[in-house]
């Protein structure tokens, strides 16, 4: 491994990579059944550092901010790296979101440089406001039609100039990334990321969790994704390890990537485990009854010998045709435990498959806490990190309060908004909005949110304040989304929902056309911004002077007031 | 040359029978993600039926943000 110890950015720490494991396998990608490429951290650098000779003669200059928009794919690390050498601040955007929300945070970033896919380089390019993106200057694409106009656009292929570009040293404390941890609705919330945060979250992950080369990390999750950009990006780079980009999420082809890239690690989001999860049962279900009589025992007995601590050549040789369909050599599958039903986890680690549940926030780097398993805990999210302070502030009687964190991985700020940087960096300590209580063994465990947000089942942070336009033409006096536990809080993050309070006007009723008319403004939404119920309200907002919505008083009004089962209908 | 039409009838008719919910019930508007109660991972898996009963390829990101059966149908009428 690196010693990241002697390096003070992510450029300097990757370089160091690309010389030392030149003739270990870098990256593979691959589509369905299909393998695009497999490179070499020597191919790698032969193709990032044209790109990024082709990036400063293009006028790209140091700290300059270079934004990626695309799905899961190779050349998202080749991009990156090429930023990072210029002395770039990278911009990772998700490339779910919609055209008009990458155009907001394109402008609000003020990025120069954009790598996108074609595609979603049109749709930005169609989008009211594209006239106002005066900063950017450079756009480069991947997957061009073979024909037609490319919007100014340059092919990522043809992205390339002679001579060696210039290394471009950062210091620890220069910015490396500014990473938006909600949409550009409401307001936008860029955390700027530096080298230090980075350099100090690689090195103590993978002090608990090693690569080195012949390690293969399987690529699902878009290395936009905060824990993909660290555990399969950053964190095998630095190790010489493989990552294996799968360019589809599709079940079928997810399963048969474990073995047929014999998969050491792989990152996921609770919607693939439980997909996961649900192929398992039915093969189960399948087995002969004898055969499934003997499987069970296997699993009980391995349940037993693992109660204490993980045994992988125990478990891999006790239940071998589970382990052999995930490719025999998976050691763990890391996921966010703040939204993951403890009994998936439970599932898997009876069979001998460690997950690994960590908890973390944008805006404290990839993870605070882990599990370590030692022993496993599938209704905690682990102790905290080497280097990390975790406090719970104000806690209640029974010990719960709000989580705070105090470490190197702590973001600089947000960009632009020093107001609620101030909210949420108090002397130091990163409020995070977020209920939790240690128990007696420095477990962390996570009971709900102080702050009106979800996550989603995909991993996505949604707030109220970004989906409201979607409903400005309904036809009532005024309205108002909540994520439903921030009205009437719950003791978990399992299943949050989105819900929007109406107030009718006066003699209105609510009738199938409104929840018609309801319905089909809610579809216009991404799939997981979607607000699942609603409310009738009987009474005006209160507002403050500016007219903003009151959201604290007017969920304590309706907490007082009203019952949840009572007052929430499904839509 | 298939119509709109007639491909959105044959995905519906997969859908039900791939879900296991009644034919009837389905409608070429509906929001297949609320009228079939799958997830988005299920909804790539009826995609990949899809692809195969039409034979076409659909990346995955032609269906993203997607929702209703209309649509789905006019994105792989534009394969065909």
């Amino acid at each position: 491994m690196i010693d990241l110890a002697q390096h003070t950015s992510l450029g300097s720490a990757l370089r160091a990579a690309l010389d030392q494991f030149a003739d270990e396998t870098c990256l593979i990608e691959a589509d369905r059944e299909r393998e695009n490429h497999r490179w070499t951290y020597g191919e790698f650098k032969a193709r990032a550092l044209p790109l990024a000779s082709y990036l400063q003669s293009h006028g790209f200059k140091p700290n300059a901010r270079g934004a990626i928009i695309m799905t899961n794919q190779s050349r998202w690390s080749v991009a990156a790296y090429a930023i990072f050498h210029s002395g770039g601040v990278l911009v990772p955007l998700d490339y779910k979101l919609s055209a008009p929300e990458h155009l907001a945070s394109l402008k609000h970033s003020q990025a120069e440089v954009l790598v996108t896919e074609f595609h979603m380089w049109r749709a930005i390019t169609q989008c009211a406001g594209f006239g106002e993106l005066t900063h950017l200057k450079t756009v480069i694409v991947t997957d061009p039609p073979k024909k037609g106009d490319l919007l100014n656009a340059t092919p990522f292929d043809e992205a390339r100039a002679d001579g060696e570009p210039t290394f471009v040293q950062r210091q620890r404390d220069d910015w490396a990334c500014i990473v938006y941890s909600s949409g550009t609705g409401g307001r936008p919330k860029g955390c700027v990321l530096t080298h230090n945060n980075y350099l100090e979250q690689c090195a103590s992950l993978t002090s608990l969790y090693p690569f080195w080369p012949g390690v293969r990390y399987l690529s699902i999750l878009p290395t936009n994704h905060a824990i993909d950009f660290m555990v399969g990006f950053l964190g095998p780079f630095v190790c010489g390890a493989t990552v294996v980009h799968l360019r589809t999420l599709r079940p079928e082809f997810v399963r048969e990537a474990f073995t047929r890239y014999q998969i050491t690690y792989v990152a996921l989001v609770p919607l693939i485990l439980k997909n996961l999860q649900a192929g398992l049962e039915q093969r189960f279900a399948e087995l002969p009854p004898f055969k499934r009589f003997i499987f069970e025992r296997l699993k009980a007995l391995n349940k037993m010998l693992t109660r204490e601590r993980p045994n992988l050549n125990l478990s891999r040789k006790l239940l071998s045709q589970v382990h052999a369909a995930f490719g025999g050599e998976l050691r763990a599958i890391f996921t966010g435990g703040t939204f993951c039903d403890p009994q998936i986890i439970q599932f898997f680690y009876d069979l001998g498959i460690q997950v690994s549940i960590g908890y973390g926030l944008t805006e404290a780097g990839t993870s605070i806490t882990l599990n370590d398993l030692n022993p496993f805990r599938a209704d905690t999210v682990g102790r905290p990190l080497p280097g990390m302070q975790v406090e719970v502030r104000n806690p209640d009687a029974e010990g719960i309060g709000v989580v705070a964190v105090r470490s190197n991985t702590v973001m600089s700020h947000y960009l632009d908004d020093p107001e609620l940087t101030a909210e949420t960096i108090q002397h130091g300590w990163l409020i995070t909005g977020d209920l939790g209580r240690f128990d007696a063994t420095g477990h962390l465990q996570l009971f709900g949110r102080a702050k009106n947000m979800i996550v989603t089942e995909e991993g996505k942070n949604v707030y109220p304040e970004d989906i409201e336009n979607a409903f400005g033409k309904l036809p009532v006096k005024e309205y108002c989304v909540f994520a439903a536990n921030y009205i009437w809080p719950e003791r978990s993050m399992l299943g949050e929902k989105l819900v929007i309070v109406l107030r009718l006007n006066e003699g209105q009723t609510f009738t199938d056309e409104l929840k018609r008319q309801l319905a089909q403004m809610n579809s216009t939404l991404l799939n997981f911004k979607r607000v699942s119920g609603y409310v009738i309200w009987d009474e005006d907002f209160p507002r403050t002077a500016s007219m903003k919505i009151k959201r604290i008083a007017l969920a304590d009004a309706m907490r007082a007031k009203v019952d949840r089962q009572a007052a929430l209908q499904e839509l | 040359m298939k119509t709109l039409e007639q491909i959105i009838d044959e995905i519906l008719t997969l859908a039900s029978t791939h879900f296991k919910t009644d034919r009837a019930a389905l409608t070429a508007d509906d929001d297949f993600f609320k009228v079939l109660g799958i997830d988005s991972l299920q909804a790539l898996e009826l995609l990949t039926r899809l692809e195969n009963h039409f034979n076409v390829e659909l990346p995955d990101y032609e269906v993203q943000g997607v929702s209703d059966f209309r649509t789905l149908a006019e994105r792989i009428e534009a394969r065909l």
